[in-house]
């Protein structure tokens, strides 16, 4: 306890020699971005995430092999240097499918929470501000479309349109929708009292230009969060839904299917390579993008001093 | 007159953002029994920082640099300044000799308990009162601060309040242990005239019974007059004036406290004033101007002025930091 | 004022209610009455005050002028050069219109201006709205306002946070002069200001009301500054007024026992000058329920049996030759002329 307090004296002392002498000059830029950089944990989820994102977009530099290749002379190989992360029971390249499949988990899982943002956000920002009936319809809607049971959802669309990708986005989006606009009507609500929209409305401009154009600006940091959040939450429902068999089509990898293989208990217990290195980048992927969030939103929060 | 509160060449930095900010710089005052204390000056200029200090509740990344706080007991003097802001001493002053009424209720009371119960709790910890009677008296407290129903409302959360009702009952529970030193940091800002003349009324009150001193943050120059039997004038953590209510109000010797009663409107001359704003604008805390802080807007100001201002008597217990003071007494 | 005075703003009966809503269906359970059965005349050219406790109803009464809430009933007869017009009747296109002529600047200078926009982007819109189509012609008109405010025209290209609570104020004036107003409701311009940049705001809005020939209604919970302000003072109570003169008169000589209380409260930055302050017993009753006939008999110390049932009518009195009116029994009773305010 002392040896700290005497710390936090020694740096004061420094500050305080510091800010004699002029040297300290008031920073230039934001400070919602300095502390997000000294946030520790959120810059490294800031850095895997880039990792994992950049090789995943740039997947053919670091992998000769095409995921879909089958050579079933190399079938169920164990990892070495010619795979990375061996082959799977088809003999295809299990870093190479890695890769490939991170663009699409990603894509459905930023497009999915993009879809839901999309029309939570129009929807919210201007139920939010007017108010009334419509508000009041809107919020119950938007209570039954997240209490319906998703699977249900899924099971539905796969039986009458096959599975695809566009499906999932079609699903993430009803699902997402909601959380995404009770969090901009909230936002809106709060600001809908602030002077500068009175004043706003005593030139009597029109609804949508002071709900879209000046209000929903100030509500787009909590909006931002959310973002990555669900896209993290999309991400595993992909992989959930793709082990199960009713998310993106077998032949096309994504991190889902690719567990998917998984199910083949022989493949569980003897070709661990198989699993194992896709379920960490799925999961240091996730964490990663909450880690953002939550770097995001504590910089954002001006209540939290630092 | 018995001096209860003494504080010497108090500086105060806070730390916060890696920069270093001279709060409070070189502030002294004596609190007197049975009298109060008016700090006056405008806002962010150490008011409320000087009065936390005082209770050793200052925020974390903030340090005492220098100077002294002296509480004088019957048993002899406490250097306040010196004791663990977490320790056992302190924490058996506070509330029960010295109290606070801070300017945000909201943060000095507990949402999850009621109020009755915060009220009893201090004085469980102060005093030794069977359970009946703290009840009692709690209820007391809140009619005399004229909560309506106060049986009623004693057993209420601070949410159910309104914004003076909070205030009152942050000032009932600063009352209960009736306090030796009263620090009131802006009690009535939120309240409307009327309320606020009653809770003066019940600050006088506990002054003439008790001989309490009262320490009274505000704004309002017409508080000042009323209730004030001292002032110190603050501008940008500088004690720059320290004297009499009749003598600073009529007589200012710093360009600061005369500029600024120029720029009041005061009541029953109507339109025939002329308010005279003082000039540009405060400084910034991290970009203070060399010497005197007042320089940049000050009409006596001279080459002289780029050294810190001494402090000069203007007689018994006036003082006032400004070399200048004798021409801006001439020009008045 | 011998002048003869042209009535700008004929308020009657105003009345703006507010539901209570209570239970998980939101049932309406009673009306806050906010304002309740205002009458009131504004004349061009002049300065209004209107003061009283917080919660009586001075902002909705001001944001009911200016139809930011939707009046519950009673008649906003504006003068539009001459032509008369209920501003709760007009035409969609008609208040577009009034809207130019209709102004109000705020109370807080942290939430009045936008975080998120510069100051030309907040303020462009409005003009834009109105007919400025070019560009240029919009920021030569903003850069007009804000000289017109003692601010640099630079500072359009600033962002709110960039500057002082003074600043900003006076970026709300210049706001709300944009569109070439007649009538500005000042809520609480200046409260929210230290001392020392109050008296600069307060200048401003008067040297600006001669230049610009404004009628400024002023809304303010420091009688000081409302003395300095206005030609006429109205007292407000639980929504409704219960006094209206010349500021001078009133100060001299209020008569109800409400502004006498109100008055005798402030304190005067006089050393020295101890007043016989009147202590109001009771709390502020709730506008959802106020009591019968005169709102203020729990706590007035001349009530009578009346006051109880009968709710006193804002009268005109003549008082050595100038009119005062006042909502009260005991008023009534010693006047000798008077006349219900139409
Ligand atoms: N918790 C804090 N963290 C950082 N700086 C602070 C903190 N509290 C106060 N300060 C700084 O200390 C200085 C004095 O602040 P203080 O709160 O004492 O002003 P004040 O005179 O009470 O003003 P007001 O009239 O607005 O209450 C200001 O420059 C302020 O920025
Ligand atoms: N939007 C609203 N919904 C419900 N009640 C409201 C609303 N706005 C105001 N009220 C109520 O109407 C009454 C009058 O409020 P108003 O804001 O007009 O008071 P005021 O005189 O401006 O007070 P202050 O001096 O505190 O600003 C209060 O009881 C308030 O609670
Ligand atoms: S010391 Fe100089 S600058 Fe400071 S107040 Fe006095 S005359 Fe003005
Ligand atoms: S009408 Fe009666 S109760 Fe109301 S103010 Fe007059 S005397 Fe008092
Ligand atoms: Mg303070
Ligand atoms: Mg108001």
């Amino acid at each position: 306890m002392s040896r700290t307090a005497s710390r936090l004296d020694r740096k004061m002392d420094l500050l305080k020699m510091q800010e004699k002498e002029g040297l300290l000059k008031s920073k230039e830029g934001s400070r919602a971005v300095g502390k997000f950089i000294q946030n520790k944990l959120a810059l490294i989820g800031l850095v895997v995430f880039a990792v994992i994102l950049l090789s995943s977009i740039f997947a053919p530099l670091l992998t000769k092999y095409d995921p879909a290749m089958i050579d079933l002379r190399a079938r169920l190989s164990p990892p070495s240097w010619e795979h990375l992360f061996g082959t799977d029971k088809l003999g295809r390249d299990v870093f190479a499918r890695v890769l490939y499949g991170g663009r699409i988990s990603i894509l459905v899982g930023f497009g999915g929470a993009l879809g839901a943002a999309l029309v939570g956000v129009s929807l919210g920002t201007y139920a939010g501000y007017k108010g009334g009936w419509l508000d009041k319809i809107l919020l119950r809607v938007s209570e039954i479309f997240m209490a319906f049971p998703q699977i249900i959802l899924v099971l539905l669309l796969v039986s009458l349109l096959g599975q695809s990708l566009w499906n999932l986005l079609v699903i993430f989006t009803i699902t997402g929708w909601g959380s995404v606009y009770r969090m901009a009507r909230s936002q809106m609500l709060s600001i809908r009292e602030e002077e500068y929209v009175q004043a706003l409305k005593a030139f009597g401009l029109s609804d949508a230009i002071i709900a879209y154009k000046h209000m929903l600006p100030n509500a787009l940091g909590p909006i931002m969060v959310n973002l990555t959040l669900s896209t993290a939450m999309f991400i595993l429902e992909e992989t959930a839904l793709s082990f199960l068999g009713l998310g993106v089509p077998l032949h096309i990898p994504t991190w889902g299917n690719i567990l998917n293989a998984a199910q083949d208990l022989t493949i569980l217990q003897e070709a661990w390579w198989i699993w194992v290195p896709v379920g960490l980048v799925i999961s240091a992927f996730v964490l990663s993008i909450n880690f953002v969030g939550d770097g995001l939103r504590d910089s954002a929060d001006p209540t939290q001093q630092g | 007159m018995d001096t209860i509160l003494t504080v010497d060449n108090l500086h105060i930095n806070f730390y916060t953002n890696n920069r270093c900010n001279e709060a409070v710089r070189g502030v002294s005052f004596q609190l007197k029994k049975g009298r109060t204390l008016c700090l006056v000056g405008e806002s962010g200029c150490g008011k409320s920082v000087t009065a936390s200090s005082i209770m050793r509740l200052l925020p974390p990344l903030s340090r005492i640099e220098e100077g002294e706080i002296i509480y004088h007991t019957d048993q002899g003097d406490l250097r306040l300044h010196e004791l663990d802001p977490n320790g056992p001493e302190i924490r058996s002053i506070r509330g029960a000799e010295i109290a606070m009424i801070f300017q945000d209720p909201m943060t000095a009371l507990n949402p999850v308990y009621t109020v009755g119960f915060q009220i009893r709790e201090a004085f469980m910890y102060h005093t030794k009162m069977a359970a009946a009677a703290m009840k009692e008296k709690a209820v007391e407290l809140l009619r005399s601060m004229r909560i309506p129903a106060p049986e009623q409302r004693v057993n209420e959360y601070i949410h159910q309040y309104s914004g003076g009702m909070r205030q009152r009952a942050m000032i009932a529970m600063a009352m209960a242990c009736n306090p030796q030193i009263l620090i009131a940091d802006e009690p009535t800002t939120a309240l409307d005239v009327t309320v606020q003349a009653q809770i003066f009324d019940l600050m006088n009150d506990l002054q003439r019974e008790h001989n309490a001193a009262i320490l009274l943050i505000t704004h309002d120059m017409g508080v000042v007059a009323e209730l004030a039997h001292d002032v110190v004038v603050m501008y940008m953590g500088d004690a720059v004036e320290n004297g009499p209510v009749e003598e600073i109000l009529t007589k200012p010797a710093h360009p600061y406290t005369s500029a600024l009663l120029r720029s009041i409107p005061v009541l029953g001359q109507s339109k025939s004033q002329k308010l005279e704003p003082i000039r540009g604008s405060t400084p910034d805390p991290y970009n203070r101007p060399k010497g005197c802080q007042f320089r940049p807007r000050c009409d006596f100001a001279t080459e002289k002025c780029l050294q810190d201002p001494e402090t000069f008597d203007v007689s018994a217990d006036h003082t006032v930091k400004c070399w200048h003071w004798e021409k801006v007494l001439a020009n008045a | 004022m011998h002048r003869e005075k042209e009535v700008l703003l004929k308020i009657r009966n105003a009345q703006t209610y507010f539901p209570v809503q209570k239970g998980l269906l939101k049932r309406t359970v009673g009306h806050v009455r906010a304002v309740d059965n205002v009458s009131l005349d504004v004349y061009r050219g002049e300065t209004l005050g209107l003061v009283g406790e917080s919660g009586c109803g001075k902002t909705t009464l001001g944001k009911s002028i200016l139809q930011l809430v939707r009046p519950t009933g009673g008649e906003f007869i504006y003068n539009f050069d001459g032509q008369e017009k209920d501003l709760r009747k007009l035409s969609n296109e008609e208040m577009m219109q009034a809207r130019k002529r209709l102004q109000i600047v705020f109370q807080d200078p942290h939430s009045s201006l936008n975080p998120a926009f510069t100051i030309f982007g907040s303020l462009q819109d409005p003009l834009k709205k109105f007919g400025i189509k070019s560009k240029e012609e919009r920021k030569q008109i903003i850069g007009d306002l804000l000289e017109a405010v003692n601010l640099r025209r630079e500072y359009m290209h600033r962002y709110p946070h960039e500057f002082s609570g003074g600043q900003r104020q006076r970026i709300g004036i210049a706001r709300a002069l944009s569109l070439g107003p007649e009538l500005i409701i000042c809520d609480e311009a200046v409260s929210a200001l230290d001392v020392s940049i109050q008296a600069q705001v307060l200048n401003l809005l008067l040297e600006l009301k001669e230049k610009h020939k404004l009628t400024y209604i002023f809304i303010s919970h420091d009688l000081s500054v409302v003395e300095y302000m206005s030609d006429r003072i109205a007292v407000m109570y639980l929504g409704k007024i219960v006094e209206l003169a010349q500021a001078e008169d009133l100060f001299a000589n209020a008569m109800h026992p409400y502004s006498q209380a109100l008055l005798s409260a402030i304190p005067v930055a006089e050393v020295g000058r101890k007043r016989n302050r009147i202590v109001l017993e009771g709390n502020v009753p709730s506008p959802v329920d106020p009591p019968p006939g005169c709102a203020f008999h729990p706590r007035c110390p001349y009530a009578m049996e009346m006051c109880k049932t009968t709710v006193p009518e804002l009268r005109k009195h003549i008082i050595d030759g100038r009119e005062h009116h006042v909502a009260c029994h005991l008023t009534d009773a010693r006047a000798v002329t008077t006349q219900k305010t139409s």
